[in-house]
């Protein structure tokens, strides 16, 4: 199709063709209109629900008064709960995590172990849940393995302050499908690091410390730092391993909220919903800065 | 007392050899180029000379230091990769000066320095750029300008030009070339570009299967190979099969026509041969030394150059013709004769490839 | 079976001073370290629940456990319940994603970006909050779903495939992108077949790898998933498991055991599908199940 001069637009004195406006541009959103429809349904719709609810007072008329509400005392020693163990595992987590992607691929280690390790960590991500917390209970728990192991040894376990049912139980059982999450997403950047990369540092006379600090982790630092926050928002939803360690004693953001699932705990069935919306705007939030941590990322290593 | 000697190296990789006894001396200031087809051992040899692999046994010698076993950090030389290798998370300046800023030198003092390289490869305004922003060209600049920044002994480049577009890729060996003359920079160049090693080069080592075929400056290897191998890797090359009829005299017969050749070579009456003759070296018409004649395959007008295909009762040989207004050209399927002084052919054993 | 190795950096002939092998040697034992430590926590549960699982009350190893769990109605039940719900959810969760999919990679591109949003989304809202949402919507006229217990099963399978989009769309989104589906659809009509056929003939067939991965972990993971069957009430695998842990028998080791073995075989197939398809991009198994 060749266009006239009389049609064609003069930009900065190169002739440039009229411009086509694509003519279907709705018809495309016909084709995933099951894809919406069943996202509304069963995504989109219930958190909607929770989300204007949660602006409705009991007599049904709006209010923010739910949200002020988030200052109870029980609601804050959730969060804060629920916040303290999620960046402690993210944290520990994460800096472990990288460790394990380090030694199976830059380590020097026999190769077998790295295949082990992204097989594992597959498995071991998805292990969560039931039969995690029954794992542990049979390791750490009042006659876990382990703790009759310390008790043969002189260090009777449950004497002291720890146990598996509180804040460090939990964590260490945290930790069962943190340190995999971190390692499946880490292993795709350390493997981006260049090899030509560390040969060119070392031949500007770089040792290995300097590479490392100059080049490879401020390359990675994206990547740690986005799946760091991506563990954070992990254990921060995680409900299942929770409440089958402990059935609900262990008071944490999710557990409240099932429980007001069951029963009205909070005494204020808005509440409830200004709880569970404070969540996902916790979640929300961590998955964005991970989601632009990871773009910049993939800039680099890409 | 040469600058960079490579004695006797030789490298294994599980029992196989992928370099075999190289042997060279460099002179300071010299500019060198491996040329090979891939797998022929070059690129190890340069990466033993940097340091990335080590010699299975042989030395490696620089300004008198053996270096052999040295680490690449330890040896001062500067490497420029082609895929650039520029550290994605530092601007353009960050990259020329991190060599210095590892020595720790002083900060105005590397400031200075890395604007003078930056000015040498004229890219003066682009210091706080981040290499993603630059193109291929511009990036493998950077790359050089970051390996003279700690002023290296030897500068060793592994087909720096192999990533480019063919424009941008003339331009930068023109560079490249400029550079290195105004540092007097001893260098290393692996490259597979037959074109390039000789347009760039003091001498050049033509290796195949991690032999060293043979080493010398460009119009040597061109017009004097030594072996089968180099003659058809560098350049076009005729071949024509016949047996000796006396080697003294160097005369050759193939099928009904008999050839002469100037060169010298040694081998009992009625041995195989191949005599070879490099396109350019062939004309139109008689001569009353070495005339072929044959029929006209096809004509492919190069501009500069017309290159004509004859079909001959030895085999296809080749005519690269310079163009002239006035040329007068054959058809497609005449039947012409071509001939070649005797003093541009030689002759090597048949059966070399 | 000969495969030409690219070079390997060999270890160095002993020829070689010091100072090269020490520098490598402080990482190494440091890698061993880090390696040891992690094996020790990962396995250290996995033998105590195995220690727990092969013993019988005589403290003599023993299937003993296995076959009173595997023979105890509850048990075959729920897992029974478990699995064709699992099922369901597959079939569900590929009837909408791999249309879409295809769709979006044809015709519209630009509203991948919406897709991958809204596959997000499970991350955004976690298991507990969509139950709680989910019993809100649907548990009052006009949308009193969950009045029954089979209406209720279905709003749970919905839900399960609702939960698996994320790593079912990015498991075939990546299975499209490698096998070029615009030019194989191309091909496909120019040589004259009709969209069903492409669909069926064409795109399937090359896509079988990545709907099998996407499949095998939706399995894993709503075979034990808890929060949602939970609260919606369903006798499923994942409150079943619940109970026996809080009553402490040896059942809930040996179907700890039976558990790992199953997600254990589960992702051991993934990882044998995808090897066998080289430079294929990498799934990034984001958990989402039940945690």
């Amino acid at each position: 199709m060749t266009a006239t001069s009389a049609d064609s637009k003069r930009v900065g004195g190169v002739e440039r063709p009229p411009r086509l406006r694509p003519r279907r541009s709705y018809f495309g959103w016909i084709g995933i209109l099951p894809f919406l429809l069943f996202s509304t349904a069963f995504l989109l719709g219930p958190a909607a629900i929770l989300f204007f609810r949660s602006f409705q007072s009991n007599e049904g008329g709006f209010t923010l008064a739910n949200y002020q509400q988030l200052t109870d005392p029980q609601v804050l020693q959730s969060y804060g709960l629920s916040l303290r163990i999620s960046f402690v595992t993210a944290l520990v987590g994460g800096v472990f995590g990288f460790l394990l992607a380090w030694a199976v691929i830059f380590g020097g280690l026999p190769r077998f172990f790295r295949s082990l390790l992204t097989t594992f960590s597959g498995v071991a991500s998805n292990f969560a849940g039931v039969p995690l917390a029954a794992a542990f209970i049979f390791t750490l728990g009042r006659i876990g393995l382990v703790t009759a192991l310390f008790g043969f040894f002189g260090l009777e376990l449950y004497d002291t302050d720890f146990s598996l049912y509180n804040f460090w139980g939990l964590t260490v059982v945290y930790m069962f499908f943190q340190f995999p999450l971190m390692v499946l997403t880490i292993t795709p950047a350390l493997e981006g690091l260049k090899r030509e990369w560390r040969e060119a540092s070392e031949n500007l006379g770089a040792s290995s410390w300097e590479y490392w600090r100059y080049i490879a982790l401020p390359v990675l630092m994206p990547s740690v730092l986005g799946t760091i926050i991506l563990l954070f928002g992990n254990a921060f939803g995680a409900h299942a391993t929770a409440y089958a360690l402990t059935g609900g004693t262990l008071r944490l953001a999710t557990i409240l909220i099932g429980a007001q699932i069951s029963g009205d705990v909070l005494q204020n069935q808005g509440l409830g919903y200004a709880v569970a919306m404070g969540m996902v705007v916790i979640m929300g939030l961590s998955i964005a800065v991970y989601t632009v941590l990871q773009r910049r990322a993939e800039r680099w290593l890409g | 007392m040469s600058f960079l000697v490579l004695e006797h190296v030789r490298k294994e990789f599980g029992g196989n050899a992928a370099v075999e006894d190289f042997n060279l001396s460099v002179e300071a200031g010299e500019f060198v180029s491996f040329l090979g087809p891939s797998g022929c051992g070059k690129t190890t040899t340069l990466r033993m000379i940097a340091g990335f692999e080590q010699p299975t046994s042989g030395g490696i010698r620089l300004n008198g230091a053996d270096i052999t076993y040295a680490r690449p950090n330890q040896r001062n030389v500067g490497m420029v990769f082609q895929s650039y290798a520029l550290f994605p998370n530092m601007t353009v300046a960050q990259n020329v000066g991190f060599g210095l800023k590892l020595k720790k030198v002083d900060k105005s003092a590397v400031r200075s320095k890395v604007e003078e390289l930056l000015g040498l490869i004229h890219m003066d305004d682009k210091g706080q750029n981040y290499p993603h922003e630059l193109s291929g060209g511009q990036q493998q600049r950077v790359a050089l300008a970051r390996a003279l920044a700690i002023s290296p002994q030897v500068l060793l480049l592994d087909e720096p030009l192999s990533a480019l577009d063919a424009k941008i890729r003339d331009e930068l060996r023109n560079e490249i070339k400029r550079i290195q003359r105004q540092l007097s920079i001893t260098t290393i160049y692996v490259t597979h570009d037959q074109e390039e090693a000789m347009a760039l080069s003091d001498r050049v080592v033509v290796m195949s299967k991690g032999v060293m075929e043979q080493v010398g400056p460009p119009f040597q290897i061109y017009n004097f190979p030594e072996t089968a191998f180099v003659a058809s890797f560098v350049g076009k090359l005729n071949r024509i099969d016949g047996n000796v009829v006396d080697s003294g005299l160097g005369t050759v017969r193939s099928g009904v026509v008999s050839l002469r050749t100037t060169s010298e070579f040694q081998a009992p009456s009625g041995a195989a041969v191949t005599l070879m003759v490099r396109p350019e070296e062939l004309e139109l018409g008689e001569s009353e030394e070495n005339q072929v004649q044959g029929v006209v395959e096809s004509i492919n007008f190069l501009g500069a150059i017309v290159r004509v295909r004859l079909d001959t009762p030895t085999g296809q040989l080749t005519a690269d013709l310079f163009n002239e207004r006035l040329l007068k050209l054959p058809e497609v399927g005449d039947t012409v004769t071509m001939s070649f002084p005797a003093h541009a052919c030689w002759v090597m054993p048949a059966g070399a490839s | 079976m000969t495969v030409t190795a690219p070079p390997v950096v060999l270890e160095a002939p002993s020829a070689h001073p010091d100072s090269e092998i020490k520098a490598g040697q402080g990482s190494k034992i440091f890698a061993w370290l880090i390696i040891v430590a992690g094996i020790l926590y990962f396995f250290t549960p996995l033998v105590a629940t195995g220690e727990r699982a092969f013993r019988a009350i005589g403290g003599v190893f023993s299937f003993e456990a296995f076959r009173r769990i595997l023979t105890d109605p509850g048990f075959v039940d729920t897992f029974g319940a478990s699995v064709i719900n699992a099922v369901l959810t597959i079939v569900v969760s590929l009837l909408v994603i791999v249309p879409t999919a295809y769709w979006v990679t044809l015709k519209v591109p630009k509203l991948r970006s919406v897709i991958e949003f809204i596959t997000l989304l499970p991350f955004v809202i976690p298991a507990v909050v969509l139950v709680f949402g989910l019993i809100r919507m649907y548990s009052r006229p006009p949308l009193a779903i969950l009045s029954s217990r089979e209406s209720t099963r279905v709003v749970l399978i919905c839900a399960y495939a609702a939960l698996s989009f994320p790593y079912m769309y990015r498991s075939v989104d990546n299975g499209l992108r490698s096998i070029n589906v615009r030019t194989l659809t191309e091909a496909a009509q120019s040589l004259g077949a009709s969209w069903p056929t492409i669909l069926w003939r064409v795109i399937f067939p090359n896509l079988r790898v990545a709907l099998l991965s996407g499949a095998l972990l939706t399995f894993a993971i709503v075979i034990g998933e808890l929060t949602v069957a939970l609260y919606l009430g369903q006798q499923t695998f994942g409150p079943y498991m619940a109970n026996l842990v809080r009553n402490f028998v040896a059942e809930p080791a040996a179907l700890t055991i039976l558990s790992f073995g199953l997600t254990w075989g589960a992702m051991g197939l993934i990882s044998y599908l995808t090897r066998r398809k080289p430079g294929r991009r990498r799934l990034r198994r984001q958990a989402v199940g039940a945690r």
